[in-house]
């Protein structure tokens, strides 16, 4: 399998706050990738490094190194805009713009300096498609997208993620703040986006680890401390630390 | 256990509430003085009149009490001065939002609003002995009293307003927003202008409204330095009148109490009150709608 991304002994810092050590793995392309752990492990610091949204933050620093398709991403004549229209990312809180649900998917297009009105309707239709909430809004592609509901609002921003042709889409808790039948939606989802993208997603939530992931990542305080099948990490992990945790017996 | 009636809670409830009550009647007190002049002068003045003739010379032998001609000096005043004000205070809102460093901007926030501070008849003098002065040597035509210079002075004032509202509607952008398009690859300036700047748009139209209406209600700028000659014009090289101008003209004259000269003022003000009302209400509910798009 080709390797998407190549993480090579990183370490992250919140001004003196170690809060990423040493952490080197693989992540394989059209395949998805979960990252586990309790709260404060390090797996949402660590999947904002991947599209580099940590830059945000003026006190983040970063050692070591993250190869994308073979380029180290935090070198110094990386185009950051490039690079984030390349790798999508999907939030813990669903954030479409306050425009329409139309104007929502087609922002990444229009900034690219595509307006043309047959391109834009075209790939509206596809993403919402491929974001299982066409059928849902093809009514009302005018109404604001605030008027749609937590799960839809989360599909639409999958959508949107879509919009631009990425090569990766990467989920931040992207369930954490839908109820289970839309959880379940963008789950389905996720399985199905692995075909055409890697995915990268970071959950709090074992059992869905287990159901969407190709290979999971256990984070604990900072650090990986296994990675593999997701299969073997559910039912024969090799930690004593990842078994205790995928038992449910701390976390 | 039983229960105790308190005698002083019951002082001092009564004691907020008048005071409370008491800003309302003065607000009301106000406004019904207003009415019953203004009722007084219209029943010597038609209200067709009042609205349509295009000469004000209460002050005449030959009396005209057309409000158009003070109302075009407000207009025009009041339209120079968000020419100035809006792009230039959107500008520092965008920067001191989305640019500057944290730092600065905690720094800069007070700063600006020290700058609302200044009386505005310091404003006045800066707009008559220094800017009229300049303006005069780059246009040709331009006379010593006109709308143009105190109308980019009270641009210059108003830019606070502007600057220090939108920010605060463009700060409040949720910063999940600015991720959002970020992580569609959007540049700095894009998210800026497509997404925080829309986002905040009731916002900053509350901040446009505000600014408006304190242009419509300044007095002190334009009695100095536009002249006090009511001309229903667009010119901006002129002498004109404002409103308010007018109603300082005649309260420091000599006019008697009573006489129709005397009435002219309330009418002139109520006028103007309806007018900044409006605005406020239209500033107030772009406000609670802008408050309510993310709560």
């Amino acid at each position: 399998m080709d390797i998407a991304f190549k993480i090579e002994k990183l370490n992250n810092f919140y001004g003196n706050k170690h809060a990423l050590k040493q952490v080197s793995f693989d992540i394989p392309a059209k395949s998805v990738t979960a990252i586990i752990g309790p709260s404060g492990c390090g797996k949402s610091t660590f999947i904002r490094c991947l599209n580099r949204m940590n830059d945000l933050i003026p006190v983040f620093k970063l050692d070591g190194r993250i190869l994308y398709d073979g380029t180290d991403i935090y070198s110094k004549d990386i185009d950051v805009i490039d690079l984030r229209r390349r790798i999508g990312m999907v939030f813990q809180k669903p954030n479409p713009f306050p425009k329409s649900i139309y104007e929502n998917i087609a922002y990444g297009l229009k900034i690219q300096g595509i307006n043309k009105r047959e391109v834009l309707d075209k790939t509206v239709e596809e993403s919402l498609k491929k974001a299982a909430i066409w059928d849902e809004v093809k009514e009302r592609l005018n109404d604001s997208a605030l008027s749609l509901s937590g799960g839809q609002q989360q599909r639409l921003c999958i959508a949107r993620a879509i919009a631009v042709e990425p090569e990766v889409i990467l989920f931040d808790e992207p369930c954490s703040a839908l109820d289970p039948i839309a959880t379940a939606k963008i789950e389905d989802l996720i399985i199905k986006l692995k075909i055409d993208y890697t995915v990268v997603i970071v959950t709090h939530n074992m059992q869905q680890a287990a159901r969407v992931s190709d290979q999971t990542a256990f984070f604990y305080i900072g650090e990986m401390i296994e990675y593999d099948k997701t299969d073997k990490m559910f039912t024969n992990p090799s930690n004593k630390l990842t078994e205790d945790y995928v038992t449910g017996r701390f976390g | 256990m039983y229960k105790r009636f308190r005698v002083k809670e019951k002082i001092i409830e009564g004691a907020l509430f008048l005071s409370a009550l008491s800003s309302v009647f003065v607000t009301f007190g106000i406004i019904a003085v207003l009415f019953f002049e203004t009722y007084e002068f219209f029943k010597e003045v038609s209200i067709i009149d009042f609205l349509i003739d295009t000469q004000w010379t209460p002050l005449f032998a030959e009396k005209h009490f057309g409000i158009l001609p003070l109302f075009a000096g407000t207009f025009l005043s009041t339209a120079i001065a968000m020419a100035v004000s809006l792009p230039i205070g959107l500008i520092s809102a965008i920067y001191l939002s989305e640019y500057a460093s944290e730092k600065l901007r905690t720094a800069i926030k007070p700063i600006l609003e020290v700058l609302a501070a200044v009386p505005t008849v310091v404003y006045g003098y800066f707009a008559l002995l220094f800017v009229t002065p300049i303006l005069q040597k780059l246009v040709s035509g331009l006379s010593g009293f006109n709308s143009l210079s105190p109308g980019i002075v009270m641009g210059i004032m108003i830019i606070p307003i502007i600057a220090s509202l939108s920010e605060d509607a463009m700060h409040a952008v949720p910063m999940s927003l600015r991720e959002g398009a970020l992580a569609l690859g959007s540049t700095k300036f894009q998210v800026s202008i497509k997404v925080v700047l829309p986002a905040a748009f009731s916002g900053i139209a509350a901040s446009f409204i505000l600014g408006v209406s304190r242009a419509v209600g300044e007095t002190m700028i334009v009695a100095i330095a536009a002249g006090q000659q009511p001309r229903l014009t667009l010119n901006p090289l002129v002498p004109i009148e404002t409103v308010t101008a007018y109603i300082v003209q005649v309260s420091l004259g000599d006019t008697p109490t009573g006489t129709i000269e005397y009435k002219t003022i309330f009418a002139a003000g109520m006028s103007l009150f309806v007018v900044t009302f409006f605005l406020n209400m239209i500033s107030y509910w772009l406000k609670k709608r802008f408050r309510e798009e993310y709560e």
